[in-house]
């Protein structure tokens, strides 16, 4: 099957000068686990954006497999949640743009706060929920509109280990059930490797992709995953292509 | 809970009651005549004995506080929502405000007074003191809402008009109620100060213009009842208004935390 979206000789260069992204070429393929994989400061965010339509190419185009943009849902780093809404209301909010009325959404409010496990947590206000609950009704929110494409960006990355990895294993649980695309932007060769069908490693100044890898090993992964031969040989992969991706910008 | 609450009031209500004894012995000990000095009692007794005159005067105070209010919410809500949406009417106009708000309301009083009715005056003059701060607060709130929510909102490709109700207005919220906070009491000073430089006012005389009126009589008891009123009408806007951010802001906003046990 054609990709979702090809980025085709993609840049994007700032208004003061700054080239975040140069010559990007990169297929997202329906159905996979592609993680973007970098240093800071190397446009992997700035790519997602793109993707997104939060931002436009300076340079190269995006080519839709559907000649247009499918469902897109996003989770920023921050839960980026309306604080003066309760848990509802703000998983409602996609449905709501739509004109959906919180009635008619409610089934579909529910379904979503179940599958990431707040099914009890509908009344509730941000700030009474821990910083891995909030991640949740983020990813809920993103994932009401049932999109084709799920985009993150480090969505895991300022929340504690245990809650981390116990995030990980429920995001490869919810692909697996929705059988979605997703696009995960990280700074840690472990997450990327344990979640991914593929990493796209970039090096920065300017942003570029400078090697892909697949991740050779079965779909299901769980934490006998993080123990095996297999996700050790794929992480000293990984390793050593971001090594290379940091030669790269020490030597340009 | 409550036993720290009754704690946590017991002191003030003490150093009150205190003071209030001890202003009255003082009078008492030294005979002090009340054309120079009242003792509590004796301002009490006047609050009740001229009660209805300045009740009357209280209302009048209030009500032209509020309604300057009403026009500052109006004026500085709707000039902030403009900022917000053009900068280039930020930019025109914010100067002027900032003048506005420099100006002693005390100098402007006397010249508004010169064009103006007496009582239009008063209301510009509570209106000028209070129309700064709902403007800054307000302006402040809608430019700071959280980036990445805004993002949100254009990748669902909601309309402005919509970003601004569901998204500017609540993150602006807590901002302006700030604002109306402090411009309540700035709102009654005004009123004071211009009422005050009026010197007369015809049917509608309020607090400020019975201390000019009672001090013309060397009627002092009077002069401290009707200073005790606007006191109680400030603590009484401040209490107002403490509840109106309480009640909207309590779910969901830090500045309501309830931090007790």
């Amino acid at each position: 099957m054609a990709p979702i979206v090809r980025l085709r000789g993609v840049g994007k260069s700032f208004a003061n000068g700054v080239t975040a992204l140069e010559g990007l070429d990169l297929d997202v393929r329906a159905g996979e686990f592609l993680s973007l994989l970098g240093p800071s400061g190397c446009g992997k965010s700035t790519a997602l954006r793109m993707i997104a339509g939060l931002a436009a190419p300076t340079r190269g185009d995006l080519v839709w497999r559907d000649a247009t943009r499918p469902e897109v849902g996003f989770v920023f780093q921050e839960p980026t949640l309306m604080p003066w809404a309760n848990v509802r209301d703000n998983v409602w909010l996609p449905l709501r743009l739509r004109n959906v009325s919180r009635a008619a959404a409610a089934a579909r409010i529910d379904a979503a706060l179940s599958m990431v496990g707040l099914g009890g947590f509908a009344g509730s206000y941000p700030r009474e929920l821990s910083g891995g609950m909030k991640m949740r009704v983020s990813i809920a929110r993103a994932l009401v509109l049932r999109p084709a494409l799920l985009l993150m960006d480090e969505p895991f990355a300022a929340l504690d280990e245990i809650t981390r990895l116990k995030l990980n294993n429920d995001l490869l649980a919810l692909k697996a059930e929705l059988d979605t695309t997703i696009v995960f932007v990280t700074h840690s060769v472990y997450e990327s490797v344990y979640m991914s069908s593929r990493i796209a490693i970039f090096a920065a100044r300017p942003g570029r992709i400078i090697e892909t890898i697949e991740i050779d090993a079965p779909a299901r992964r769980d934490e006998e995953f993080r123990l095996s031969a297999a996700y050790a040989d794929n992480a000293r992969r990984a390793s050593a292509a971001l090594h290379g991706a940091m030669e790269a910008e020490a030597r340009p | 809970m409550t036993r720290q609450r009754l704690l946590d009031w017991t002191p003030p209500v003490i150093v009150f009651i205190a003071m209030l004894g001890l202003w009255e012995f003082i009078v008492w000990f030294n005979a002090i005549p009340p054309y120079v000095l009242p003792a509590p009692s004796l301002i009490a007794r006047t609050l009740v004995n001229d009660w209805d005159t300045l009740f009357a005067s209280m209302l009048v105070t209030l009500r032209i506080t509020f309604e300057a209010l009403v026009a500052a919410v109006v004026g500085g809500g709707l000039l902030a929502l403009l900022f917000a949406r053009w900068r280039w009417v930020e930019r025109s106009f914010f100067p002027f405000a900032v003048v506005l708000q420099v100006t002693p309301i005390v100098a402007i009083a006397p010249l508004l007074l010169v064009y103006l009715e007496s009582e239009t005056a008063v209301l510009v003059c509570a209106f000028l003191v209070a129309f700064f701060p709902i403007l800054s607060n307000t302006a402040l709130g809608l430019a700071s809402t959280d980036h990445n929510l805004v993002d949100l909102f254009d990748l669902y490709k909601a309309s402005g008009f919509r970003q601004l109700m569901l998204l500017r207005l609540p993150a602006a919220l807590p901002y302006f109620l700030g604002g109306l906070r402090i411009g309540g009491g700035l709102a009654l000073i005004g009123a004071i100060v211009a009422e005050i430089a009026a010197g007369s006012a015809g049917q509608g005389a309020g607090l400020a213009y019975r201390i000019v009126e009672s001090g013309f009589r060397l009627n002092i008891p009077r002069m401290f009842a009707a200073l005790t009123l606007i006191s109680a009408t400030g603590i009484l806007i401040f209490l107002l208004f403490s509840a109106l951010s309480w009640a909207l802001l309590s779910r969901w906003h830090d500045s309501a935390r309830d931090r007790g046990g």
